[in-house]
């Protein structure tokens, strides 16, 4: 009775992982610019991975493959972020720059529409100069 | 004076350095299964190994394992992960209303905390809740990209600046 539960729990985190990769991978298709694409591809590393391999660790069992299971996860949750970090922060060396120095004119604190490679991307804040 | 303030650091790096083999042991064991003489013999000379190198490069402190605030640590990581399924469910909502639904904009953010571990936790938390990146860290401010406004108002709301600050206390 309670291993049916079980697995009927783990089906459901399963399936609504996968629900959550492939809301991911839509995002990336469909959003605009580099940097709205990357907080949709943050959604597979968070939640999406984190229902299956919780999904995954309600079928494993008590056992070492729990604890591997485990250790997955701890190591995604403290490396997907810096490896996002390091992603925009790259992003931001290279000319995909936030701000609008690299249309070349920048105009501080102006609204609107700014460059070719990110047409929805505004600025709240001054030019951004690092 | 000095002699005893080097005497203490040395007793504290001796405890992070048994932190770290006792961490990394449980690494081992958990992940090799095998329990023969020989193998835990290796476990336990790589252990050693990965300590002693460790120590050349001075990074076993309080730093690397922050077990000052582990306790606070959890608690607030349980209060990190409501916020990241809260978002992942505004970012999934994004990605099927399509592009009309998002407006990305991005803003320097101050950042009041003043020691590097608390800015790491901070910069990171930004990131790992989807909607929001943190695109570089400076003295006294963050630089965030974020999906919708909502976003950047919610950072600036200082909540989550406050839950890290408390975590250093």
């Amino acid at each position: 009775m309670i291993e049916s539960a079980v697995s009927v729990l783990a089906a459901m985190m399963l399936g609504l992982g996968s629900f959550f990769m492939i809301s991911g991978a839509l995002g990336i298709l469909r959003f605009p610019d580099f940097y709205s694409r990357m907080h949709a591809a943050s959604m597979t590393d968070t939640l999406g991975t984190y229902l299956i391999i919780g999904g995954l660790m309600f079928t494993a069992g008590w056992g070492l493959p729990l604890f591997k299971l485990t250790l997955i996860l701890v190591f995604i949750f403290f490396t997907s972020p810096t490896a996002g970090h390091a992603l925009a922060k790259s992003a931001q060396l290279s000319e995909l720059r936030l701000g609008g120095e690299q249309s070349g004119s920048a105009k501080p604190g102006a609204g609107g529409v700014h460059s070719d490679q990110h047409p929805d991307s505004r600025d709240l804040a001054r030019a951004d100069r690092v | 004076m000095t002699t005893k303030k080097s005497v203490k650091a040395t007793d504290s790096g001796l405890r992070y350095s048994l932190y770290l083999s006792l961490v990394l042991g449980l690494i081992w064991l958990g992940n090799s299964g095998h329990y023969s003489p020989l193998l835990l013999a290796f476990g336990a000379l790589s252990v050693f190994l990965v300590v002693w190198i460790a120590r050349r490069m001075r990074v076993v402190d309080g730093e690397s394992q922050p077990f000052h605030m582990s306790f606070r640590l959890l608690a607030y990581y349980g209060w990190l992960f409501r916020k990241i399924v809260e978002s992942n469910i505004k970012v999934a909502g994004c990605a099927w209303r399509g592009r009309s639904a998002i407006s990305p904009v991005s803003a320097r953010v101050p950042c009041a905390l003043q020691s590097d571990l608390s800015r790491v936790i901070y910069a990171n938390s930004i990131t790992l809740t989807p909607g929001t990146v943190t695109v570089s860290l400076d003295k006294g401010e963050l630089l965030v990209h974020a999906l919708t406004e909502s976003g950047i108002a919610e950072l600036q709301t200082g909540e989550m600046e406050g839950r890290v600050a408390r975590l250093d206390q």
